[in-house]
């Protein structure tokens, strides 16, 4: 039987009950949201239950509109039996970024979780090597946050021989 | 001990057991910018330390500020050894995004590209895998192939490494009649060379007592570890996005999926060499499904998308409608809808996948790239742990690691 959608909304419904929102399908993938303390329950009700095995992909978005749920941590799942992927999102507050870390389950979670921390600064909670890993280790900023904006392109202060354009 | 109070040595140097190698981050061994700092025991690799991020350009912050034809170029740099998949995996991702439906012709052109670069991505890994081993003759020998991909590339988009190739919707100009012609004299000619690559690896004794056993996975591991592309397909997981999410009218071709068995270094050359006759298949198929359409038919190169495809330069300095468009998409005036998608293509080494939030903007509120290298990466220290040093670095460069795209 193949697993549609639907199917999997009513298990997950089911099991949580109304912790599970917003459910929405988009390009065919299902979308959903939990609250941030029970998102291991989630996946590995998922990765047991549903066959969620392989962790596609997981990254941070930043709503800084969104108060009291500005960071949002997203996860791509995939099960390859039956080729259904999911897109499953906790978000939690920019003051106290923390979510459980996944690396436990999956190995792959572990430097896309230090991506994670890197560049939006969620506290991975039992993450086993939390720090940076692309910027430098010095760096005391979350540069993907919103509140860092691009250096501005009209700027003059700059030497132009300096860049090639002289 | 007393003996060696003496002697002015650093600390450890002598009561240590184990020795601390440094491995890069600029070494000819690591073809890339990874930088390893192992603990050896004479040859035995005890643990390795990875270090990433020497070449991080903050790609997915400037996608913040750049609308989407602006994003193409960084495409490019991802993966530098196959760009038009990223390019065109880009392209896709945006027209499923805006929901444009490309024409037939358009997909097979794509097809044909993107066979094109997974082959010349597989004959530098496969061909660094032989050089790593001690057997230089192959790497230089395939290289004149690699040439003339690039040369078809050049016929089509006009530059050559970094691509930039295409546009949303299709092509910037229909194929010329040189590209067809070279791309004639590809499939009439590397067939026999890969024959040749082959004939001087796959039973070489050397070769296979380098490569059988050394970095090797399980399957259950592979998956655990988010490996895509040939490296888990050697594990012997079927996964291939061009099969179960088609792309591009991959739907409408006839190839396998080859599979390994063992995830070793020896499964990932035999994996990457037989994709690589596969590559040869689709295209041969894609040329023929190309040649099929006649009159008005074969002059069809791009779907028709106002807003995002680009006007003929002709009609821009002729015509006040097509300057206005030009300009628009030039500038990036064009709002995208709302709303979110993930969409992935089969990259060179993996599943390439891009996740694109909008909030309405001129350009993404988010992009995520998921870069397959990055995932697997980690499976490192795992995968060479116990083994000599001289096969780590075989196995690092049989996983076909691109130091681009692992930093974006």
């Amino acid at each position: 039987m193949a697993l549609s959608n639907n199917t999997i909304e009513e298990k997950l419904v089911e099991k949580f009950g109304d912790q599970v929102s917003a459910f929405s399908t988009a390009s065919g993938i299902l979308s959903f949201e939990s609250p941030a303390p029970i998102n291991l329950k989630v996946i590995q009700f998922l990765y047991d239950e549903l066959g969620f095995t392989f962790l596609t992909d997981l990254c941070g978005v930043n709503y800084p509109d969104q108060k009291g749920a500005e960071i949002v941590v997203v996860y791509h799942l995939h099960n390859f039996i039956e080729n259904v992927r999911i897109r499953f999102s906790v978000a939690v507050p920019v003051e106290k970024p923390d979510v459980f870390t996944a690396s436990k389950l999956f190995e792959s979670a572990n430097w896309m979780e230090r991506e994670t921390y890197d560049f939006f600064g969620v506290n991975f909670i039992g993450h086993a090597n939390l720090k940076r890993i692309l910027n430098v280790d010095e760096m005391d900023y979350f540069p993907l946050r919103k509140e860092f904006p691009l250096e501005d392109q009209t700027r003059i202060d700059k030497d132009d021989e300096m860049f090639g354009r002289g | 001990m007393e003996a060696h109070q003496n002697i002015d040595l650093p600390q450890g140097s002598i009561e240590k057991k184990t020795t601390t190698l440094n491995l890069g981050p600029t070494h000819p061994a690591t073809h890339g910018v990874f930088q390893n700092i192992m603990e050896i025991d004479g040859e035995r690799v005890v643990s390795t330390e990875q270090s990433v991020g020497f070449i991080h350009r903050a790609f997915e912050k400037l996608a913040e500020r750049r609308n989407l034809y602006q994003i193409t170029p960084i495409t490019d740099r991802l993966n530098y050894c196959s760009s038009p998949i990223n390019n065109m995996g880009w392209h896709i991702t945006c027209e499923r995004f805006l929901n444009v439906e490309t024409p037939k012709r358009v997909d097979y052109l794509r097809v044909i590209i993107m066979e094109l670069a997974r082959i010349s991505d597989h004959l530098i890994c496969n061909s660094i895998v032989g050089v790593d081993t001690g057997a230089y003759t192959g790497f230089l020998y395939v290289m004149q192939y690699r040439e003339l991909i690039y040369e078809i590339y050049e016929e089509v988009c006009g530059s050559r490494l970094t691509t930039n190739i295409g546009r949303i919707g299709g092509f910037e100009r229909n194929f010329s009649n040189t590209a067809f012609v070279k791309l004639e004299k590809f499939l009439n000619e590397y067939p026999k060379v890969l024959k040749e690559f082959e004939n001087l690896f796959t039973r070489n004794r050397i070769f296979m007592e380098r490569t059988q056993g050394t970095g090797g996975i399980s399957a259950a591991r592979a998956m655990n570890y988010g490996f895509t592309g040939p490296n888990l397909r050697a594990a012997g997981v079927d996964y291939d996005v061009r099969v179960a999410n088609p792309y591009s009218s991959y739907q409408d071709f006839d190839f396998t999926v080859p599979i390994g068995s063992t995830g070793d270094n020896y499964d990932r050359f035999l994996v990457r060499n037989a994709e690589m006759w596969q590559s040869i298949s689709i295209i041969k198929q894609a040329y023929e499904k190309v040649q099929s359409f006649k009159g008005a038919d074969a002059e069809i190169f791009h779907a028709d998308v106002p807003a995002y495809y680009l006007p003929k330069k002709e009609d821009v300095y002729n015509n006040m409608e097509a300057l206005i468009w030009h300009f628009k998409i030039i500038m990036g005036e064009v709002d995208l809808p709302k709303g979110q998608i993930y969409s992935a293509v089969e990259g060179g080494n993996g599943e390439l996948g891009f996740y694109l939030v909008s909030d309405g903007g001129r350009t993404p509120f988010r992009l995520h790239f998921r870069r397959p290298c990055f995932i697997y990466y980690q499976a490192y220290p795992e995968l060479i742990t116990g083994g000599m040093l001289s096969d780590a670095v075989v196995t690092m460069s049989s996983l076909n690691l691109i130091a681009g795209e692992l930093d974006a």
